[in-house]
């Protein structure tokens, strides 16, 4: 796919006005690499057992770094103690990105914040997956139209599951833990295989909003 | 020859044991500690599923040679211990290298994982992690000292620093050293406490303060080798304190299998009602500074641990 040619595409449908329907369709489907296909570890026919027991131990073991950005970070605590009891599901919380396998992302994301979670994202260790958490990491929420919040995480960071809902209740955040279990097991959470194959993408979109550049061009560090 | 193959052997067995028992242990505890919350907790295998889920990471960052190495340095250490604790005693299979003076080996060696440790954490840059090993080897001189003064006790009540020696005293006379020589005993089970590093003492790895402390930049499968190493040190320190106190296992009548595996039955349940000491303390705990554990060690669990020396030094007939 041909990143450069996209922006300008989807640029251009901006200062046009009003989309039509089909400038509105052509710009989703351009807009944000969709990489539903997690990749195997190696293609052999024969090592599909060793995947089906890698994707069952992943998907029973989600380490959770919550980074708390927002208002939801209080419905984390909920859904982690007695009444709620995420751990049931082998969800555990990861003090540093290092350990982590999930990158619970709630709530707004200001611009500042945005570049400590590029960087917090990076640190991890792959297979790797993010869930954004409340309508604010959809489209901005209540905070749609303010001067330095982020509206739409998918641009920045390759999202896996939304959990939407403003505040999400930790009934919905346990039904995003149990949506993104189906995913790995099937094989289909490639966030973090999209986030490596579209870098040149994601990094454009975060250089617009991140003024301060000044990551090492390594990709995991 | 045949003696070798069968220690060969044994010592294989010994560490798969001494895996699966002490991750086993490492699940219950956290269902345990679910129970008591009233929650639902996690199954007893889930950390089984952690391990094969860090193992399966596919892109693992060291930072330098000795982060690299501490993993390896730590499993080194566990292997190397228990390769020393004779697990079940009088077995063909269990007993593994007893040799003259091994408690004295063992408690130097039992150090070794943790300076592999530090070394590690040192490297990785991350000032957390050296914060953390700051506080943790303060807390080891914390415990090390009511530790060594029990065990000291011990070796000066019955004149043997081999371990085999205990378990054969406890088994000959039939009284366990619980009650041999009980301040002791209390001085080694405060001591373990710092030694588990389950709350209250838990202050190294505190994931909201220090995040998660010398650990902290491992990921993947240097975490997981840790995890491993980790596990294998806990069984190490219960089969410790079961041999030294509550008269080791696999000292039955039977002959042949029967009698390993009721000597394994034996060393499982006198190591899980151990586990449970610190365990349960965990539970009912909040989170001590680094002062406040060290001046705890230093206070009621040293003073054990002196009345511990006195009794042997009765008990032994110095005093006559």
């Amino acid at each position: 796919m041909d990143n450069n040619k996209n922006i300008e595409q989807v640029s251009k449908i901006k200062t046009i006005g009003i989309p039509t329907q089909e400038e509105i369709k052509q710009a989703q489907i351009d807009f944000s690499p969709r990489c539903t296909s997690a990749g195997r570890v190696n293609d052999k026919e024969t090592q599909k057992m060793v995947e089906y027991i890698m994707n069952f131990a992943r998907k029973h073991s989600l380490f959770v770094l919550a980074y708390g950005t927002g208002c939801g970070a209080i419905e984390i605590p909920a859904t982690m103690t007695s009444r709620y009891d995420a751990e049931r599901f082998g969800m555990r919380g990861a003090a540093t990105p290092r350990q982590a396998d999930v990158l619970l992302i709630t709530g707004y994301l200001s611009t500042k914040t945005l570049k400590r979670v590029i960087r917090v994202y990076e640190q991890m260790q792959d297979p790797k997956y993010v869930i954004a958490f409340g309508s604010c990491t959809i489209n901005g929420g209540m905070y749609f139209d303010s001067y330095n919040t982020i509206n739409a995480l998918d641009r920045y960071l390759p999202v896996d599951v939304y959990i939407a809902g403003c505040m999400p209740r930790p009934e919905s955040v346990i039904n995003g833990i149990v949506k993104l279990q189906g995913l790995i097991q099937n094989g289909n959470a490639g966030g973090g295989k999209c986030y490596k194959d579209n870098l040149d993408w994601y990094r454009e979109n975060q250089q617009k909003v991140i003024k301060n550049w000044d990551f090492p061009d390594d990709y995991n560090w | 020859m045949e003696g070798i193959l069968f220690k060969i052997f044994g010592a294989f067995i010994t560490a798969l044991l001494a895996f699966t028992v002490g991750m086993l242990f490492g699940g219950l505890r956290r269902k345990v500690i679910a129970r008591a919350q009233n929650r639902v907790g996690p199954p007893v295998y889930q950390n089984f599923l952690d391990l094969l889920k860090l193992q399966s990471k596919t892109t693992n960052i060291a930072h330098g040679f000795m982060g690299h190495m501490a993993p390896v340095w730590i499993i080194i250490a566990a292997m190397t211990t228990l390769m020393f604790i004779p697990v079940l005693q009088g077995d063909l299979w269990f007993e593994n290298l007893t040799m003259k003076g091994d408690l004295i080996f063992l408690l130097y060696m039992m150090v070794f994982g943790n300076l592999g440790m530090a070394l590690g954490a040192g490297q990785s840059g991350n000032p957390n992690s050296v914060l953390g090993v700051s506080r943790g080897l303060s807390q080891l001189v914390g415990f090390e000292i009511p530790y060594f003064l029990a065990i000291t006790a011990l070796m000066l009540q019955f004149q043997t620093t081999t371990i085999a020696e205990f378990l054969n005293i406890q088994a000959e006379t039939g009284v366990w050293i619980v009650l041999q020589n009980p301040f002791a005993f209390i001085a080694a089970v405060l001591a373990s406490l710092g030694m588990f590093m389950y709350a209250p003492f838990n202050i190294v790895g505190a994931p909201a303060e220090l995040a998660s402390g010398p650990r902290a930049e491992f990921g993947g499968k240097y975490l997981g080798t840790m995890m491993t190493g980790g596990a294998v040190f806990a069984f190490i320190k219960l089969v410790l304190m079961v041999d030294l106190f509550l008269g080791g296992a696999g000292n039955n009548n039977l002959e042949g299998i029967a009698g390993t595996a009721v000597g394994l039955l034996e060393l499982l349940l006198k190591t899980f009602l151990f586990y449970m000491i610190p365990v349960f303390v965990a539970i009912v705990s909040p989170r001590y500074r680094t002062e406040q554990a060290i001046r705890f060690f230093w206070k009621w669990p040293t003073f054990f641990g002196i009345l511990a020396i006195v009794w042997a030094l009765y008990k032994n007939g110095t005093f006559n």
